[in-house]
C-alpha cells in the first residue's frame, strides 16, 4: 500500500499542478498506400489511416479517466507524404492535404502532420514542386501539419532550400492572413530531424519506424515548478536533483500512458519523448520554473544558464523512467504557447537573439514567435540559416516555426487561441543577409560528421 | 484491477458508511483503507479491488463521483498502476 503522502502529493500533481500527457502520437506507415493514381492514393490512406488510429480518441479517453490523467491531444504522424508522390501534380497534392485533414477531423484527432520532406540534399524540380504546394496546402486544411528538414550533420545544409522557405513562409502568412497568419504555427523547418517526434508540428512517421508506432510525449512544467517552490534556499545541485526527480515521476505516468495505449489501440509501442511542453496556462510554463530557479525575468542573463541545467536534468530523471526514449527529447520554450514566456518579451526581457541562444541548449528552437508581417524574405531565410547551423554544427535537432503575421507590426498582439496561446510581434533585426542566402547551394557537412 | 479511491471534503457522520454501502452493492472489495484530517479536511484513501465488480470502470467512477456530490465530498477513483508507475521503482 502506498502512503497517505504519495498518494496525495501523485493527485496533487495532476489537480494543482497541470500534470498531463501532452499527447499520444500514432505514426502509421503510407508506403502500402502508394498509386499511380491519385485517387486510389488517396482512398487507400484514408482506409489505412481509419483503420490504425480510428479508434485513438477512444483510448485516449479511456485512459484519462482509468488514470485521472489529462492526455491533451490526439494525434497521427504520416510517412513524409513528399516520398510517395513524386509523379503527382500541384493539384493533385493539394487534394492529398485535404483528403489527409478531413480524415484527421472525421476521426478525431486534434493534429494530422506528415506533409513534409527531408531536402538537406538535393533540391530538384520535383522537391521543388512539393515544398511549393505546402502554403496552399496549409491555407486549405485545419489540422494539417507540415515540416521541410534542410541540413544534418551527417550531410550538411542545403542553402537552396533555406533561400526558398524564406518567401514559402512569406506565402504562408499570406494566405492564412485572416486567421492572424495561423498556417505558420503548422509549419517547421528542421535541422536533424528525428523520425520519431511525437510533437507538431514536426511529427512524420520515419521510413524505419516499421509500420506503425505509438508515441507518447509528456508535459508537466508545473509540477517541476512546485517542487522547486520547496526549495528556496537551495543550491543548484539540490535544485537539479529535484528536477531530476520529478522528470523520473512524470515520465514514469507517460511510460504507463504509453503502455496502455500500444495494448488498446494494438500498435508497437514507440518511444516516450522526455520534452517539458509548457501550455498558455499559468502555473504550466517553462519560463515559470527558469524564474523560479532565481531570474528576475525569463530573458535575463542566467537565463540560458539555467535552462541548459533544467534540460539536463529532465534528461537524466526521464531517461530511467522510459523503456525508449527518442523525439525531440528537451524542454520546449516556444513563445505564444508559455504565458511566461509572452510576458519576458512584454517586459522587454526576452529578446529574439537571446531565444536562439537559448536553443543552443534545448530541443525544439526558435518556436511560436510573431514577427512583423513585412519582415523581407531573406531575412526569415537568415534567421533560419543561423537556427540550422546551432543545430548542425552542434550535432543537434533545431528548428524555427516563425510567424510573419501579414499586416501586423511590432508590438502588435496576436492571438491563436487554444494551445497555440497568444504573443506580442517581436523586434526583428533587419540588417540584410540577402547577398548571402543568394549565395546558393550546399553546405558541405560539418567535421564532426566524420566520426567513423 | 485495483484501484485508488479518495475522498476529500468537510468531515461529517456517515462518509465513510455511504462510500463502503455503495461499493459493497456493486461487489466491490475494500482491501485497505486510511483515514486522517489534512489541513481540516477530511481525506481518505480506500485501495480497492474490482475484479468482481458489477460495474466497468467508468460507470463505478460515475455513481462514485454523484455519491460525492450528494454528500457534499470530492471522490475520484484513478486505476492502482498510476501510482505504482510514480511511486515505486
Amino acid at each position: 500500500m502506498f502512503t497517505s503522502q504519495e498518494i496525495i502529493e501523485t493527485i496533487n500533481m495532476v489537480k494543482q499542478n497541470n500534470l498531463d500527457i501532452r499527447t499520444i502520437t500514432v505514426g502509421i506507415s503510407l508506403f502500402d498506400c502508394v498509386s499511380e493514381s491519385p485517387q486510389i492514393f488517396i482512398d487507400n490512406i484514408k482506409k489505412k489511416i481509419a483503420n490504425y488510429a480510428g479508434s485513438l480518441r477512444e483510448v485516449s479517453n479511456e485512459i484519462e479517466d482509468m488514470f485521472g490523467l489529462p492526455i491533451v491531444n490526439r494525434r497521427i504522424a504520416l510517412t513524409p507524404i513528399f516520398l510517395l508522390t513524386y509523379s503527382f501534380s500541384y493539384d493533385d497534392l493539394i487534394k492529398v492535404a485535404i483528403a489527409i485533414d478531413d480524415i484527421a477531423k472525421e476521426i478525431g484527432v486534434d493534429l494530422i502532420g506528415g506533409y513534409s520532406a527531408a531536402v538537406h540534399k538535393s533540391y530538384d524540380e520535383k522537391t521543388k514542386k512539393f515544398i511549393s504546394s505546402i502554403p496552399e496546402a496549409l491555407a486549405q486544411t485545419e489540422r494539417l501539419c507540415s515540416s521541410v528538414d534542410v541540413g544534418t550533420t551527417r550531410s550538411g545544409i542545403n542553402l537552396d532550400v533555406i533561400k526558398h522557405l524564406g518567401y514559402i513562409i512569406k506565402e504562408i502568412a499570406f494566405k492564412t492572413k485572416d486567421k492572424d497568419s495561423f498556417g505558420c504555427a503548422r509549419f517547421v523547418v528542421f535541422a536533424n530531424a528525428p523520425d520519431d517526434n511525437p510533437f507538431m508540428a514536426g511529427a512524420f512517421h520515419g521510413v524505419a519506424e516499421g509500420d506503425s508506432a505509438v508515441n507518447v510525449g509528456i508535459s508537466g512544467p508545473g509540477v517541476v515548478k512546485r517542487a522547486l517552490e520547496e526549495k528556496k534556499d537551495a543550491s543548484i545541485e539540490e535544485i537539479y536533483e529535484t528536477i531530476k526527480k520529478m522528470a523520473f515521476k512524470i515520465t514514469r505516468a507517460g511510460q504507463l500512458v504509453l503502455k496502455y495505449a500500444s495494448e488498446r489501440l494494438n500498435i508497437p509501442m514507440g518511444i516516450v519523448d522526455l520534452s517539458l511542453a509548457p501550455t498558455p496556462k499559468v502555473g504550466d510554463s517553462i519560463a515559470e520554473i527558469l524564474e523560479e530557479m532565481g531570474i528576475e525575468k525569463v530573458g535575463g542573463y542566467g537565463t540560458t544558464f539555467a535552462l541548459a541545467i533544467l534540460n539536463d536534468a529532465v534528461k537524466k530523471g526521464g531517461s530511467m523512467a522510459a523503456s525508449f526514449t527518442g523525439g525531440l527529447s528537451g524542454t520546449f520554450i516556444p513563445v505564444s504557447e508559455d504565458c511566461g514566456m509572452v510576458k519576458g518579451v512584454e517586459a522587454g526581457a526576452l529578446s529574439l537573439e537571446k531565444l536562439e541562444a537559448m536553443t543552443s541548449v534545448c530541443s525544439v528552437g526558435l518556436d511560436m514567435f510573431v514577427v512583423p508581417g513585412d519582415t523581407e524574405p531573406e531575412v526569415i531565410s537568415g534567421l533560419i540559416a543561423d537556427e540550422i547551423a546551432i543545430g548542425v554544427y552542434n550535432n543537434k535537432t533545431t528548428a524555427v516555426r516563425i510567424i510573419p503575421a501579414y499586416g501586423k507590426k511590432e508590438g502588435d498582439e496576436v492571438n491563436f487561441g487554444g494551445l497555440l496561446g497568444r504573443a506580442k510581434v517581436m523586434k526583428i533585426n533587419r540588417f540584410s543577409p540577402y547577398k548571402l542566402i543568394n549565395r546558393g547551394g550546399r553546405v558541405p557537412p560539418p567535421i564532426i560528421s566524420l566520426r567513423n | 484491477m485495483r484501484a485508488i479511491i479518495t475522498v476529500v471534503g468537510k468531515d461529517k457522520v456517515g462518509i465513510i458508511a455511504a462510500i463502503s454501502s455503495l461499493l459493497a452493492e456493486n461487489n466491490v472489495n475494500i482491501l485497505d483503507i486510511s483515514q486522517t484530517i489534512m489541513q481540516g479536511f477530511f481525506t481518505m484513501i480506500m485501495l480497492v479491488d474490482l475484479q468482481g465488480a458489477k460495474l466497468k470502470f467508468s460507470d463505478l467512477k460515475e455513481l462514485l463521483k454523484k455519491k460525492g456530490e450528494e454528500i457534499g465530498v470530492d471522490i475520484n477513483m484513478q486505476h492502482e498502476d498510476l501510482f505504482n508507475s510514480i511511486n515505486r521503482i
